[in-house]
């Protein structure tokens, strides 16, 4: 037979976790109206939903919750944050919720991605010289085949320019014509910019992977290169 | 930088407010004429990280400011909803390698039936998550719509877009302006 929940013997031991790292995730105010789950593209999908997460979050049942593998499904695109009333945080139970699997059980493409960009300054690996040889490799066909931008200069590490502009990875290594584009557009309007050599690529997979170590020292050689190496005044994303 | 609380003497900022400042400016000549006659239908997707993570209605409003330049007010077309209030198109959160493309293609449905219902040909997608996301769906539900980066249209806009910069441009376009 079933039985009453008894509030007081409630364990949320995992709910407290999160609530002590981001107080104003608010978890405690859910109405349960359902706003969240009735915008939310992954409700549904593995027999989960944002409503029913934070449910399970606040009856205890972290054993479950932290089995899910929604965790993963789950963009954290803010939608239900958005449309709360309350304003509850969930993708950041949804982070949290990341950050508490461990780190060699977190999906094996976003953890090689992450470790990636630690390692080499880009998700996709590739080592700092191959991407300033393609770039100059694409700038220099464009100065031969392009005769509107023979004199077109583009630069990795070019000290005291004012922007330095970061470029996904994916670009210079699986479609490097996809550069060019941008780089006539900042030729015409005589734009001052070079690419970083360090953490160069625009994307984050540290972040999506919660792995706050790997995030934070990305960021910090990122904004070091910058600031103490190059003195650019302006970091453009260009995505 | 600001989670981690980072000092840095850097500002920050998209390619797309620089882009719009660039147009206000008049440093970047482009307009809409290469549509005038070909009419060409474009849509777009307002990705999460900037719109409604951070900048919300602003960006929304400047990235429609810069396409609707380039291909002309009458030939773009909103998704519903859109804007802060946008469907994530799915490959956000590293889903493109979370390993579990049957959902996230379930997931991303939602983007490729709004995609459908404006009937444009071209889905401009400035972050390049969303740009595979949603190329992806499309093949996947059988979609003949294709998905462009803002810099391939603004350079096609004028007449400066190289013979191999081209992969993502349609039958119709592929040659134009060549």
């Amino acid at each position: 037979m079933t039985s009453p929940i008894e509030l007081d013997d409630l364990e949320c031991e995992f709910k407290e976790e999160v609530l002590d790292r981001v107080p104003d995730a608010l978890l405690d105010l859910c109405m349960t109206c359902g706003t969240c789950t009735g915008g939310c593209p992954a409700s549904g999908l593995m027999d989960m939903d944002p409503r029913k997460l934070l449910r399970m979050v606040n009856f205890g049942m972290d054993e479950a919750v932290k089995k899910s593998k929604w965790a993963w499904v789950c963009t954290m695109c803010a939608r239900c944050v958005n449309a709360c009333p309350m304003k509850i945080n969930i993708p950041k139970l949804v982070y949290n919720l990341r950050g508490a699997w461990p780190r060699d059980k977190r999906p094996k493409g976003i953890r090689g991605s992450c470790d990636q960009h630690i390692r080499a300054g880009n998700a996709m690996g590739v080592p700092t010289a191959d991407f300033i040889w393609t770039v100059e490799d694409v700038a220099e066909e464009i100065r031969e085949t392009q005769p509107q931008f023979k004199d077109m200069q583009v630069s990795v590490d070019r000290v005291g320019a004012y922007m330095a502009i970061n470029q996904n990875s994916r670009e210079p290594v699986t479609e490097p014509d996809e550069l060019g584009p941008l780089w006539k557009i900042l030729n015409i309007v005589d734009a001052d910019w070079t690419y970083p050599s360090v953490m160069w690529a625009g994307e984050n997979y540290c972040l999506f992977l919660a792995d706050e170590e790997g995030w934070r020292y990305i960021m910090e050689e990122f904004v070091d290169h910058i600031d103490n190496n190059l003195g650019c005044k302006l970091v453009v994303n260009t995505e | 930088m600001r989670k981690f609380n980072i000092p840095h003497k850097f500002e920050f900022t998209s390619i797309i407010q620089l882009y719009g400042q660039w147009i206000r400016e008049g440093k970047l000549k482009v307009n809409s004429d290469w549509n005038r006659d070909l009419k060409v239908k474009f849509t777009v997707q307002d990705p999460c990280n900037i719109v409604r993570k951070t900048l919300r209605q602003e960006m929304a409003d400047e990235l429609r400011f810069v396409v609707k330049t380039i291909v002309g007010e009458e030939n773009f077309v909103d998704m519903v909803p859109c804007g802060v209030n946008n469907y994530c198109c799915g490959g956000g959160g590293g889903a493109l390698q979370g390993g579990f493309p049957e959902e996230r293609r379930a997931y991303g449905k939602i983007k490729f039936d709004q995609v459908m219902s404006t009937g444009a040909q071209y889905v401009i997608a400035p972050c390049h998550n969303c740009h595979s996301q949603i190329e992806d769906v499309g093949h996947h539900y059988g979609g003949n719509y294709r998905v462009l980066h803002i810099w391939t249209i603004m350079c096609l806009a004028m007449g400066i877009l190289g013979e191999n910069e081209r992969t993502y441009l349609g039958p119709g376009l592929a040659d134009y302006g060549l």
